[in-house]
Parts: C-alpha cells; sequence; structure tokens
C-alpha cells in the first residue's frame, strides 16, 4: 500500500503547484474571455477579431512560424547530426550551441537591435567598406521586409538549439546496429539518415516541433525590441488590450486565442508524426 | 528561557511602537508625478526638505497609485496623507477628496484659470493646482537658415512649419523634421491637443469633419520631410542632441534634456497655428487630500508650502513643471527653463491661443481614447488608407467609448449635458 501511493505522494507538490499557478488562473482567464460585467457573451472575441489590426497580427504571427520552424528544423538535425557523431569535444559543441538558450529573450531581441539598428554593428561595418555613405534604416516603418527577416534571424539564432538539444538526445537512443547493418548493406550516409535516423527520431522530432511551434506563437520580446509596433503579432496585441488598452477582457480573450492555435498544432503533429505503439524502441 | 523570551518580546513590541511613532509623524506624499529617480531624489532634497515636518515622498505607476488609494478608501482608514497627480488622475476619485478652498495660501497668487479646473465641476476645490507643463516645439539652431521667408517662429502656423521642414529636407538632402512616434511617445497627446483643435476648434466633436480631413491630409504632407526613424522616437531630446532631427514637437520633459546639455545649439517656440486657432494642451497637475488622510492639519499645512513661491521654483528645478503661481523666476535656472518660459508665455498668451484639456471623465477608457487617436494615425499616415474611410471607422469607435463613458465635452469642445456628441 505504501509503496503504491509513494508516486503520487511525491507528485503531489507539482500537482498542486500547478493546479494553484496555472490551473486555476487559466480557469479566470477563460472565465473573464466569455465575459463582461458579469453576464456570458461572445463579444470580447468579435471586439478582438473586429479590430483593424486583428487580420495582419495573424498573418504575422502564423507567417513567422512558417518560416522559422522549418529552418531551425533543417539547421537543428543538421547540427544534432554533427554533434552526435563528434568523438572527442562533443559536450563542448554541444554547450557553444546551447549559448544562446542562456539569454532571455528580450536581451536576444536588444542584441539583434545592435546589430541593426540606424548606428548599430551592421551600419558600422558596411560605412566602413565604403559600401553605403550615410546609415541605412532597416528597422523603420516603411522596411516591414527588413524587420520580418530581422526578427525571424533573431528567432532562430535564439531557439535553434532548443530543438537541437532535444534531437541529439533522440539520436543517442538509436540502437547502433540498426547503422551497421544498413552499412553493411551498402547504405550511404543520405541513405542512412534518411531510412534510419529519421524514422526512429520521430518521437523526439515530435516533441522538438511541439514545443517550437508552440513558442512560435508566443514570440513577444523579440518582436517589440527589433519592430516596436511595426510588425504587430498576436501576443503583442494581447499585451497591447491588456495594458494599453486596459481591457483585460480581450486580453484575455486574444489569450485563448493563442492557446486554441497552440493546441491545434499540437494535435496536428501529435497525428502527423505519432508512433504505433509496437515500433517504439 | 521564558524570561529570555519575555525580554524579547519587549524589546519587540517596543521597536515596533517607535517605528509606528515616527510613520505618525511622517506625512505621505504619493504621487505620479516626478517618477524618475533623479526627479524622485530632488523631490525629497530640495523641494520638500523646507517644510515643517517629514514628508516621506514615494511615487508609483498610475495603475499602483490608484490601486493603494482606492484600498485605503475602501478600508475607511489610511496611511496616505497628500496625492500629487495630474487632473486626470483625480477626476475618477473627486469624490473622495477633502475641500481645499479653506487652506491658507498666504499672499500667493494661484492662476485662477487652474483652480477652477481643480474643482472637477463640483462647488469644492477638490485639488489645489501643484505645477504645469505643457508640449513645445524645438529646433536646432541649424534649420533656422532654412526658414522660410517673413516666418516668425512666434507666430508660425502648420502651413509654414510644413514648408520650412520641406526647404530643410530638399536643401540637406535627409528629412529632419522629428515626431514622438514610437511605441512611449506622446503622439495621441499632438493629435488630440494640438492637430485637431487647430484644424476644427474641437477635439471630439468634429472628429470626422472635412476639417479634420484636411488636418490628416496636411500631417500626411509634413510626414514626408520627417525623419521616418520617427516610429522609434519616444524622447525628442535625444534625435536632437544627436543631430538626427531638426525641428521636433515634444513634451517639454521629454525635450529639456537637449537644451541642459547644449543650451547654445536649440530655440524653442509656439507651437504651430491652423485656420481655428494655435491648439495647445497645458499639463496640470495637482496635489489633494484622501478623506482617509491621518493627519489633515499637517496634510493641508504641505498643500500651502508645495504653493510657496520658492517651494515653486524648486519644483521647477527638480522637475522640469512650472509654477503655478504668480513668481519672479531668479537668475541661474537651467537652460531648459529660460528657454521653455518665454516660449510657454508666448504661446498660452497668443491672441489664438486655443487650450485643449486633456481627455476627461473617461476613467480607464483613457487608453482606448488614445488609441482612436493613434490608430487612425498608423492607419491613414503609416498605412496610406483613405482618410474619410479611416475617419469614419475611427468616429464610430470613439462614439462608442464616449458613450460607454458618458463623459461630457471639456475644451475646446463645448460643454454638453450627456455624453460629448461626435458628429
Amino acid at each position: 500500500m505504501h509503496g503504491k501511493a509513494l508516486p503520487y505522494l511525491l507528485l503531489m507538490p507539482a500537482t498542486l503547484f500547478l493546479c494553484i499557478f496555472f490551473l486555476y488562473p487559466f480557469v479566470l482567464v477563460a472565465f473573464e474571455a466569455v465575459t463582461r460585467d458579469g453576464a456570458f457573451t461572445l463579444d470580447n472575441f468579435r471586439t478582438m477579431a473586429g479590430s483593424w489590426k486583428f487580420p495582419v497580427t495573424v498573418r504575422n504571427t502564423l507567417l513567422l512560424a512558417a518560416i522559422v520552424v522549418p529552418i531551425q528544423l533543417v539547421m537543428a538535425l543538421l547540427m544534432a547530426s554533427v554533434v552526435s557523431r563528434l568523438e572527442t569535444g562533443r559536450s563542448a559543441a554541444l554547450y557553444i550551441f546551447a549559448i544562446p538558450l542562456g539569454i532571455s529573450d528580450l536581451a536576444a531581441g536588444l542584441i539583434w537591435l545592435a546589430i541593426f539598428d540606424q548606428s548599430g554593428f551592421l551600419n558600422t561595418l558596411l560605412s566602413h567598406l565604403g559600401v553605403v555613405d550615410r546609415p541605412i534604416m532597416f528597422l523603420g516603418y516603411q522596411s516591414k521586409l527588413t524587420i520580418f527577416i530581422a526578427v525571424a534571424l533573431a528567432e532562430i539564432w535564439r531557439a535553434t538549439a532548443i530543438m537541437m538539444v532535444i534531437l541529439v538526445a533522440g539520436m543517442g537512443l538509436i540502437p547502433k546496429e540498426y547503422y551497421e547493418a544498413a552499412e553493411v548493406f551498402g547504405a550511404g550516409p543520405w541513405k542512412r539518415f534518411v531510412r534510419i535516423t529519421l524514422p526512429l527520431l520521430r518521437p523526439s522530432l515530435q516533441t522538438a516541433i511541439i514545443l517550437r511551434v508552440i513558442l512560435a506563437f508566443e514570440v513577444f520580446a523579440v518582436v517589440a525590441a527589433l519592430g516596436g509596433t511595426n510588425l504587430p503579432v498576436l501576443m503583442g496585441e494581447t499585451y497591447n488590450w491588456q495594458f494599453t488598452l486596459q481591457d483585460s477582457n480581450v486580453a484575455a480573450a486574444s489569450a485563448l486565442l493563442i492557446l486554441a492555435i497552440s493546441i491545434g498544432f499540437t494535435l496536428f503533429f501529435l497525428r502527423v508524426l505519432r508512433v504505433p505503439k509496437e515500433a517504439r524502441i | 528561557m521564558m524570561k529570555m523570551l519575555r525580554t524579547l518580546a519587549g524589546a519587540a513590541m517596543a521597536l515596533s511602537f517607535a517605528i509606528g511613532g515616527a510613520q505618525a509623524q511622517q506625512v505621505l506624499f504619493w504621487s505620479t508625478q516626478a517618477r524618475p529617480v533623479e526627479e524622485t531624489q530632488k523631490m525629497r532634497d530640495e523641494v520638500l526638505k523646507g517644510f515643517d515636518g517629514a514628508v516621506d515622498y514615494q511615487v508609483a505607476e498610475d495603475g499602483p497609485w490608484l490601486t493603494r488609494l482606492q484600498a485605503e478608501l475602501q478600508a475607511g482608514t489610511g496611511t496616505i496623507g497628500l496625492l500629487g497627480g495630474l487632473h486626470g488622475d483625480f477626476s475618477t476619485v473627486g469624490a473622495n477628496l477633502v475641500d481645499l478652498s479653506a487652506v491658507d495660501v498666504g499672499g500667493v497668487k494661484v492662476n485662477e484659470a487652474y483652480k477652477k479646473l481643480g474643482m472637477l465641476g463640483t462647488g469644492e476645490q477638490k485639488y489645489m493646482p501643484w505645477m504645469q507643463a505643457t508640449y513645445l516645439m524645438a529646433a536646432n539652431k541649424q534649420a533656422l537658415q532654412y526658414l522660410p521667408q517673413g516666418v516668425d517662429l512666434n507666430t508660425i502656423t502648420y502651413d509654414q512649419l510644413i514648408e520650412w521642414s520641406k526647404n530643410i529636407a530638399e536643401k540637406t538632402g535627409s528629412p529632419k523634421f522629428g515626431f514622438p512616434a514610437g511605441p512611449k511617445g506622446l503622439k495621441h497627446r499632438f493629435f488630440e491637443g494640438f492637430l485637431y483643435p487647430s484644424y476644427t476648434g474641437s477635439m471630439v466633436t468634429k472628429f470626422r469633419s472635412p476639417e479634420a480631413e484636411t488636418a490628416w491630409n496636411k500631417f500626411k504632407e509634413l510626414w514626408q520631410y520627417t525623419n521616418p526613424n520617427s516610429t522609434n522616437y519616444a524622447f525628442m531630446q535625444e534625435p536632437l542632441l544627436s543631430g538626427e532631427v531638426w525641428v521636433a514637437f515634444d513634451h517639454v520633459a521629454r525635450l529639456a534634456d537637449a537644451f541642459n546639455k547644449k543650451p547654445d545649439e536649440f530655440v524653442a517656440f509656439p507651437a504651430p497655428a491652423g485656420p481655428a486657432g494655435r491648439g495647445f494642451m497645458p499639463v496640470v497637475a495637482g496635489v489633494a487630500i484622501p478623506k482617509t488622510s491621518p493627519d489633515m492639519d499637517k496634510a493641508k499645512a504641505l498643500v500651502a508650502y508645495m504653493l510657496k513661491p520658492e517651494t515653486q521654483i524648486a519644483t521647477l528645478k527638480a522637475t522640469n513643471f512650472f509654477p503655478v503661481v504668480d513668481v519672479k523666476l531668479p537668475d541661474g535656472m537651467p537652460a531648459s527653463v529660460k528657454a521653455f518660459g518665454p516660449a510657454i508665455t508666448t504661446m498660452t498668451g497668443a491672441p489664438d491661443a486655443l487650450p485643449a484639456l486633456l481627455p476627461m471623465g473617461l476613467g480607464d477608457l483613457g487608453g482606448k481614447f488614445n488609441q482612436v487617436y493613434t490608430d487612425s494615425f498608423e492607419r491613414i499616415v503609416l498605412g496610406g488608407e483613405d482618410v474619410h474611410g479611416v475617419l469614419e471607422e475611427q468616429a464610430a469607435a470613439l462614439k462608442a467609448l464616449i458613450e460607454q463613458a458618458k463623459a461630457p465635452c471639456w475644451a475646446p469642445d463645448k460643454p454638453s449635458t450627456g455624453a460629448c456628441p461626435v458628429d
């Protein structure tokens, strides 16, 4: 009896913590999103969707995720393959790749702002090389594309490592025998990667992609630092509703929308990349 | 063991009494003003030092300021002795403020218009004006050579400002007018208190009038000669100092640094005039006593102290907010004060002066009110959308929230019974 209860007892503190600091506030937010002055209403969602900025916001957020995540996935796979194959200096390489992970997203945004700013590193470099004679404004309201590229770059730089770490762990779990057998039958490195690594990496890929996609929909500080209000994203608009417009009901609705999109994509990837029970290692 | 515990408990009690006693003698001055650390420190060290009795000057952002005040009012007892804030901060808590009309201010002459504002539409002096500021134009002296023939900075109009900015842009090769359109910039105040009144003579009622369309089209014209980096500016003193911008509009407190660091390089002048007058927005801060104030007499003495000419001058030095009482400024004031003083007098005393007050009676809808103007700017000027269409849509939003707040008109709109109409 005692032995059976122990795991649940050990899980208790964490569960309680989540219930108090996550579940309870979440219920309050959900409640706030569908009420106004105490009465049930969907007006908050209508107000949110009716705002002239809303379509732009959704488009920017989805586009950013659609561009950033695939690039990160490819890079993370590449980096993870290289790291797993290293004989010496494996952990050193891993640590170096993971450095951006230790930096807060706002700090990451500010680092890239220091590069792209009108008096930033890139302009200084260009003018020293004689390419430009006056500083170029990369992040002005007229150059939405440059802002978008800068944000994408900063996001890729900052968050590729988290996918890589998951994938490195996953690659370590693939038994060496498969590769040896493949080599015996004459499979080249590319074929081994496509036929062995990728399929057996599915569970890790699933985790990495889901985590990354959710983070992509929550992108906020990097965009705020680099684009200000020039590149509105969903999270920024939620912040705006809460703090600039002081309407917590609509802010709650907006937060729920982000949650809904995140859940939708999580379910999608769980389904697409699912691994049948009998096929698990 | 027991004895030791008892001694300890006694000591703790004595200590708490001592602290409690010290607190009772201090007046807690709870303020939304002078929030930057240096200003707060100057308020404590230079402004409030001369008061007969200790003052604990504490600042907070508007939200927390109001939350604590409301909590004390609900509890029925409080520690806040005196409140400091902008006109708008007081308008929501008027019913809980003590009448200050009996406060003896000595022979000081307080600005009558502001005193009337401090009554919040009642028969009582809900708050006492404390200090004032406004927005001005500032220019780098290098820009003056491009001023069109016959233009006097003191009577400048929007058309002349556009022509001037155009001249500068064409002769120097880059646009040098600057505007605080960044996320933390005060752009909405420009549209509410300067552009709209100057062209329409109104802030709310004529929001979508043909005159308003002219105003936006004129601003679009000016925007062509505006440094595109303006969408990142918050405090215009910075681009003015770096030379990125030569002519700028901003709040005096956000221009002061440029004048103080390079006194010989800049001039200050009044906001431009439009067809309906020289619209400008005065910013009035006041002091008030909540009904829960623990020591009324001491708090009232502090109100009188804040209005003394010496205190007013010390406040000006500390915060860059100007006196609201008749006072002769001494020599040796900071360069910004010397530059702004005459410009403010010229602007407020101009024959075509048209003061536009900060929005009133909107409560927590103030942010949404500002957003109507900011959205119009982003859509019309940055997004290039059709002026007429945008104003139609934004007017609907404006009308909805004015009606929700049931806010009657404030100057320059004519007083209304019930919610201020949007034509």
